[in-house]
């Protein structure tokens, strides 16, 4: 089963790789012009570029060739920036990196309890307003309370910076604190919705009411219960990637992070098609090895499946 | 996106059928948007003249309750004018995956077989494409222009209601009135979309009305990275973008569309939800 999972997840590599790769031929334009770039076009350099891409040789060839630099990690040259692509990755990934996952922390810890507890008091006032910013937060683009905050903590309040991602280290992290902040109001809302949901089918489950009517208190069923809506969360997992890739994109861009969304918003607006290509397929690899890792968690989660397993070994 | 819906716990009593403050007042918000949207070009046909006189004034200058943006265009004209632009995307978009979903979603669960599985897979492929960062390429590199970005947001948002409806018609075939209606040897296209449709209309319009909501929003952020409609439209996303430049000079150049841009989404979620609820109490009481 697990195996069957791993290898559509590949089918699906492999199809996406072919659309990035025919990227460059749907390209409007000359196709050597577009991988030319800014640079003089005299013989020579086209007739290394050519060589490069292997443009001479049949589309087939040119995609192996392509494909295999991909997976040895050779992503081509940025014509943007005139470095190895890999570099030009390499360079700002920490910065995305630590800001999804500051993200991705803050909003799991307010947005479990708050939907926990949403469910658990279904109705009350807590709900309510956890519904309402749930809403909102679905509702607002990234941007949108990006510059709000921008705004605010520029004019008014400022305490934090609000351009570029700083010095490195502790100076890095305050640069980072508002970025997070706008993504975390995005990415909470969903995995509010998504506990709240979660918790609200567990709580009306027949071993929750059996083990009240056991006289277990009532903490020790909530915490049984949040074990097991674990479950759907986690499996919610992809909606709350696919936000996530493009709610970094949106934020790097409003605060002037020099982060890999940026990277891939000015490689687009300069068509700087290698460097597009390689983040393309980059994310839709890390997406793929995460819904997979999820898949994982789920057997792990379970105790029914696990009981399964045991038993089968 | 619009997997996400809250599952509240079902309705004991049968209330009356009244209509709750927020969605009121929700629905009075998205009327005027819609006569904006309507009439706003009209009423507002010199919005995007530019007038180098009146460059980036402040918010409550005289004759421009909003100011100006740094080309001297008033901003509440400019957004009262691009309400049309503004909204066509989303719907578009939002009726356009409800088709495809429902025409696909329906043959996927009534007819079962080769083509479910063609049609899940579809999806599940669909699902994992941040939708986003597809649109900011092929309409970036490959130049593709707004209507190309709308059939690309079309294919995007349809997984969900493809999921939709067709978790709502496995479940409705294998009920019995569609046991007899195929007795009666009613054709095939009969059965799916004259009887089983009508009841999953209810979940079809209330993710139709999601998608609205975040439809405007991915337009929106797309054109805050550049890559929405053309210069020069009146349009809110475009006004948000342009406005940055002046943000501090005239915060509300930006501040009005994006207010706009929320409390649209807000309004249009609200409502979807109570139809939501409503049609699926309704379809409670006649079964």
């Amino acid at each position: 089963m697990l195996a069957a999972r791993v290898l559509g997840v590949l089918g699906v590599l492999f199809v996406l790789s072919i659309i990035v790769f025919a990227m460059m031929y749907l390209a409007p334009g000359d196709i050597v012009k577009n991988l030319l770039g800014n640079r003089p076009a005299n013989p020579d350099v086209v007739a290394a570029v050519r060589e490069q891409y292997r443009l001479d040789d049949p589309v087939v060839v040119q995609y192996l060739t392509w494909l295999k630099g991909f997976v040895t990690g050779d992503f081509g040259e940025s014509i943007r920036l005139q470095v190895p692509v890999a570099q030009a990755i390499g360079d700002r990934i920490a910065i995305t990196a630590a800001l999804c996952g500051l993200a991705f922390l803050v909003s799991v810890l307010v947005a479990v309890p708050l939907g926990v507890r949403s469910a658990v008091k279904a109705g009350g006032w807590v709900d309510r307003t956890g519904n309402a910013l749930s809403i909102l937060g679905l509702s607002a683009p990234t941007f949108a309370v990006g510059l709000v905050l921008l705004y605010l903590f520029a004019y008014y309040v400022p305490i934090l910076p609000v351009y570029g991602g700083g010095d490195g280290g502790l100076d890095t992290l305050r640069h980072l604190v508002l970025p997070a902040i706008t993504l975390a109001l995005g990415l909470g809302a969903i995995i509010v919705k998504l506990t709240r949901t979660a918790m609200l089918r567990e709580l009306e489950s027949d071993y929750v009411t059996f083990a009240r009517s056991r006289g277990l208190g009532e903490r020790m069923v909530r915490r049984i219960a949040l074990r097991n809506a674990a479950i759907p969360i986690v499996t919610g997992a992809s909606l709350v990637l696919t936000f996530l890739v493009g709610g970094t994109v949106l934020a790097e861009t409003t605060y002037a992070l020099p982060g890999i969304g940026t990277l891939l918003q000015d490689s687009v607006l300069f068509k700087d098609i290698a460097v597009v290509q390689s983040l393309t397929l980059l994310v839709a690899v890390v997406i793929a090895v995460i819904a997979l890792l999820a898949d994982l968690a789920y057997l792990l989660l379970d105790p029914r499946v696990r009981r399964q397993m045991g038993a089968a070994s | 996106m619009s997997d996400i819906r809250i599952i509240g716990a079902a309705p004991v009593t049968r209330r009356r059928r009244r209509v709750p403050v927020g969605v009121a007042v929700a629905m009075g918000v998205l009327a005027v948007v819609v006569l904006a949207a309507a009439f706003g070009n009209l009423l507002f046909a010199e919005a995007m003249r530019q007038d180098v006189l009146a460059s980036t004034l402040p918010p409550g200058s005289p004759g421009h309750p909003f100011g100006t943006d740094e080309l001297g265009r008033d901003v509440l004209q400019m957004a009262v004018a691009g309400t049309a632009s503004a909204l066509v995307g989303p719907v578009v978009v939002a009726v356009g995956s409800m088709l495809l979903g429902v025409i696909l979603g329906t043959l996927a669960g009534y007819e079962k077989g080769w083509l479910d599985t063609l049609i899940s897979r579809w999806t599940d492929l669909l699902l994992a494409v941040p939708v986003l960062l597809a649109a900011i390429v092929v309409s970036g590199v490959m130049g593709g222009g707004y209507w190309v970005t709308v059939a690309l947001l079309v294919v995007l948002f349809s997984p969900s209601d493809i999921r939709i409806v067709r978790a709502g018609v496995l479940e409705q075939s294998a009920r019995p009135y569609i046991e007899a209606a195929q007795m009666l040897s009613l054709s095939r296209w009969r059965v799916m979309f004259r009887h089983i449709l009508p009841n999953v209309t209810s979940l079809v319009v209330t993710n139709m009305m999601l998608n609205v909501a975040f439809a405007l929003v991915a337009f929106s952020s797309l054109s805050f990275l550049g890559v929405g409609v053309a210069p020069g439209t009146a349009d809110w996303g475009r006004q948000l973008t342009d406005g940055r430049a002046i943000m501090f000079q005239n915060p509300a150049a930006v501040f009005l569309p994006a207010l706009l841009i929320v409390v649209v989404a807000v309004c249009v979620n609200l409502v979807g939800d109570w139809i939501g609820q409503r049609l699926s109490q309704v379809g409670e009481e006649v079964r």
